[in-house]
């Protein structure tokens, strides 16, 4: 019988070593993939892994790439460490996008001064409303709140396609299911880097979502709020025995998850997009579940994890486009690139033995 | 008598014999060279604290662990023995120390459970009954579990290994859940067993039951074997220093205070149960005083969890004036305001409810100082301020720490006790309300325990302890009550107690409650 028994204590030198030994694993793995299915082994990876990145306004578009998925997975990593399982993130990721863009339609001609905190207020509110759903449902009737979550994601995802073809159409669209596009005041803008320039699309909501998860992290380590959290993840007894409210805290940790997918799903539109459209969002709500993991529910580790799976996302894109890699086989490695990572941390934090076949006490085995 | 003698005498062969039995757990030795030998008819106690390595002897003897290095006997002849199964053909029985019954069943259904397929149950029934009177253990085959009170689901657990007729019978830590009553019936039996050619092999830390049941002990201490004794003639004191390997202190009672204010109330506390395993409490009502020690007695699951909860805050009443500290209403207060108040909680559990197990002390020092001054400041925490009160609780408590600030997982059981004990203690509270609170703990660990809760209560705090252990409520507490089936008995002066009586009580024996009362100086609901 394999049983896995956790580290008592694990050294830097390996927490160092394992993320580099799934990497080569990945490359090793991803090489004989690629070479079977007929493609140069090496050139894939360049392509997968070198070329998305190689020049400056490349590293600038990974930012990009990665900056709803740092904002998302930053909220989504309170709700783990709480063991509230809020799966719906995409869903309020969605009604983010609505309600600040109802500001955004609703006074285009409203300073960037005062439309950009209103649109920024209002994204967080979209989203906590859409959280708000299955965490009162959960605390009142003890529903699912995975369930419930991921349920109400089709629901947004439903809402937002009937008003971008109903209501808040564009009669200029030309019967594209687009709204209006923006006024400048509801953009982000492009960052000019001193020197240097623009960097392909970085803007400012990138910045934004750096500050957030670095604050995220102080939040988790270093408050009361961040302590009541993990505590009531790890052992709720203790947190009731404390004096801590549960219902309090799977309410709001609901609404930190909520107001970050809703804050993401405004950025997203307001920085890539320029107007509401049926999909606001490309399942970074549900990739953002599996940055929030790879970074080990750590908010400072989102940066690094949502920066590799946007790479991992960019290098599949790349290599449909360049060497006509089927997109089915981009999933492939970018599965087994999250495997390796993923069974890196558990090696990491456990260690593997093989134990005798003992029946437990009592157990009847005639 | 003489037959056990005679059996020692001509017949040198023993019925089982450990020879350097020795069992490691990564860097922990369990089982450090153990030697000993169990003679036909012989009741034998396995003696030593809590994790000497009594329970990897005897999962080893019963086959679920196999020795590192060693070997094992039968009848003289070497045995290795692959498992449980091997150990029962062999003739080797034992009872856990947790039963393993299913509760919607009949004793009968359970026992066929454990039996070859084939036998129908009238048939097994009948031999049930049969066993049941050779040996004097009534129990009604036909009884389901959730009717039985623990002593008689034990004795199912008996019977069940009695019907594979073995030669050696293997009791782990059977009378932890028995009151003294039930403790003497099961004796009682386990001498018949020996009379019929049984022997028994009697694991236990408790040093009476040792001394008034068994001839022979071997004693563990940390793994090693400290010797093979016989028993009579022997006081608890040189039994308990081969047990520990130290002199042992006495906690004696502090004297009781006289007319001393009453500084934690419970009237008429009701709650209703919350599920199908849980115990209604029925209009409780605690009145503790300034330095006293209250002791609450019970076996357990009559409703010490649930009455734990009410105390702690974690559960609370809707209704005000239930529970007052000093005069103060606290009875619709959380756990954090009724810390402010001053009151400190130590629960039964330690892993996961008076500690964390995956944090650190400081964080766990945190959890029961949040709403108190110095550790929160603005809604920051004061890491500092944690690591330092962490230091100052295992400084003052004896708490041995395998590096600053370890995780409360790494702290042995008596250390994280004392640490969680500390943490409370060291705040003074006004009234400390304490469960178990030297469940599982070493000797020594206990002895300390036990002492600063009567520094505490000497400081003029009123100190309630629920507990399971008879002989530590009778050692530090000065009113005694019994909770049994979500119900108190009257208080009454431990001076003025027996065991005996006491025994009774947790039974559920209420004919004997106008004894405690007779002690008693406050009667439950009748002081103001």
């Amino acid at each position: 019988m394999i049983s896995m028994i956790p580290r008592k204590h694990i050294p830097l030198s390996l927490t160092l070593l394992t993320p580099t030994i799934a990497i080569i694993l990945t490359l090793l793995f991803g090489a004989g993939i690629f070479g079977l299915l007929g493609f140069s082994p090496l050139g894939s990876l360049y392509t997968f892994f070198v070329a998305p990145i190689s020049r400056p306004d490349q590293i600038g578009d990974l930012f990009v790439k990665a900056c709803p998925l740092i904002i998302t997975a930053t909220g989504l990593v309170f709700c783990f460490r709480a063991n509230v399982w809020n799966i719906g993130a995409e869903g309020q990721l969605v009604f983010g996008a609505i309600f600040s863009g109802w500001m955004a339609l609703s006074f285009p001609h409203w300073p960037a001064m005062t439309l950009m905190p209103a649109m920024i207020v209002a994204s967080i509110i979209g989203g906590i409303f859409w959280a708000m759903i299955p965490a009162l449902l959960k605390v009142r009737f003890n529903t699912n709140e995975i369930l419930v979550s991921l349920m109400l994601t089709y629901v947004a995802a439903l809402f937002i396609d009937w008003l971008v073809r109903g209501p808040w159409r564009d009669p200029m669209s030309f019967g594209f299911p687009l709204t209006k596009m923006y006024s400048d005041a509801a953009l982000i803008h492009r960052i000019d880097v001193p020197f240097v320039g623009m960097l392909g699309q970085l803007h400012w909501g990138v910045v934004g979502a750096l500050i957030l998860a670095i604050f995220g992290g102080f939040v988790l380590s270093r408050t009361i709020l961040g302590f009541q959290i993990k505590v009531m993840g790890d052992a709720p007894r203790a947190g009731r025995f404390a004096g801590f409210n549960p219902n309090l805290i799977t309410i709001g940790v609901m609404a930190i998850a909520g107001g970050a997918a809703g804050l993401a799903g405004m950025v997203e539109v307001s920085a890539s997009m320029g107007q509401l459209q049926p999909n606001v969002s490309f399942g970074y709500g549900f990739t953002a579940i599996i940055v929030a993991f790879l970074a080990r529910l750590n908010p400072v580790g989102v940066i690094f994890a949502g920066l590799i799976v946007a790479l991992a996302e960019l290098g599949g894109d790349h290599a449909q486009i360049a060497l006509g890699m089927p997109k089915v086989v981009t999933g492939v490695f970018k599965g087994v690139l999250l495997f390796m990572l993923l069974a890196g941390e558990t090696f990491n934090r456990y260690h593997i033995t093989w134990r005798h076949p003992a029946p437990m006490p009592g157990s009847r085995e005639q | 008598m003489s037959q056990k003698s005679n059996a020692r005498g001509s017949h040198p062969q023993p019925l089982f014999e450990a020879v350097g039995i020795t069992k490691q757990f990564g860097d922990f030795t369990a089982n450090d060279d153990v030697s000993f030998r169990i003679y036909p008819e012989e009741i034998h106690a396995l003696l030593g604290e809590n994790g000497a390595g009594k329970s990897t002897f005897v999962k080893i003897a019963y086959g679920l662990l196999q020795p590192d290095k060693g070997s094992l006997f039968w009848n003289g002849e070497l045995v290795s023995i692959r498992g449980p199964k091997q150990a029962r053909q062999l003739g080797i029985g034992m009872v856990f120390q947790h039963f393993s019954l299913f509760d919607a069943l009949t004793v009968a259904e359970n026992i066929q459970l454990a039996m070859p397929a084939g036998e129908s149950i009238t048939s097994l029934s009948s031999r049930i009954s049969s066993i049941s009177r050779d040996y004097g253990i009534e129990v009604d085959p036909a009884a389901r579990i959730y009717n039985l009170s623990v002593g008689q689901q034990q004795r199912v657990e008996i019977i069940r290994c009695l019907l594979q007729e073995p030669k050696l019978l293997i009791m782990d830590e059977p009378t932890s859940v028995l009151t003294p009553q039930e403790t003497e019936q099961l004796f009682s039996v386990l001498r018949r067993f020996a009379e019929n050619g049984l022997a028994v092999l009697f694991i236990s830390h408790k040093l009476d039951e040792i001394r008034a049941l068994t001839s022979r002990a071997t004693v563990l201490r940390r793994g090693k074997n400290v010797g093979s004794v016989t028993t009579k003639g022997r006081s608890n004191r040189e039994l308990a220093e081969m047990m520990i390997g130290a002199k042992v202190k006495d906690v004696a009672r502090q004297q009781a205070p006289a007319d001393a204010k009453v500084l934690f109330e419970v009237k008429g506390l009701n709650r209703a149960k919350a599920n199908a395993f849980a115990v209604a409490l029925r209009n409780i009502s605690i009145t503790a005083h300034a330095g006293e020690i209250f002791g609450i007695a019970g076996i357990a699951g009559n409703g010490q969890d649930e009455l734990m909860a009410a105390l702690t805050g974690e559960w609370r009443t809707e209704k005000p004036g239930v529970i007052k500290l000093d005069g103060t209403d606290i009875s619709i207060s959380g756990p954090a305001e009724r810390r402010v108040a001053g009151m400190g909680f130590i629960p039964e559990e330690r892993n996961g409810h008076a500690a964390v197990p995956s944090m650190s002390l400081a964080d766990n020092a945190l959890l029961t100082n949040h709403s108190l001054a110095g550790v929160v400041r603005g809604g920051v925490l004061d890491l500092v301020g944690m690591r330092a009160k962490a230091a100052a609780i295992a400084a003052n408590f004896d708490v041995r720490l395998p590096e600053p600030n370890p995780l409360a997982s790494s702290l042995s059981g008596g250390n994280l006790q004392k640490f969680v004990v500390g943490r409370e203690i060291i705040k003074v509270p006004r009234v400390l309300i304490v469960s178990q609170p030297t469940w599982g703990v070493d000797v020594g660990a206990a002895v300390f325990i036990r002492k600063a809760m009567q520094e505490l209560a000497a400081k003029g705090s009123a100190v309630v302890m629920i507990s399971q252990d008879l002989e530590e409520i009778f050692a530090i507490a000065h009113r005694i009550v019994v909770l049994h089936n979500g119900v108190l008995s009257p208080a009454g002066s431990a001076t003025d107690l027996t065991a005996e009586k006491v025994g009774l009580l947790m039974g559920g024996d209420t004919a004997h409650t106008s004894d405690l009362a007779g002690g008693s100086d406050v009667a439950p609901g009748a002081s103001a």
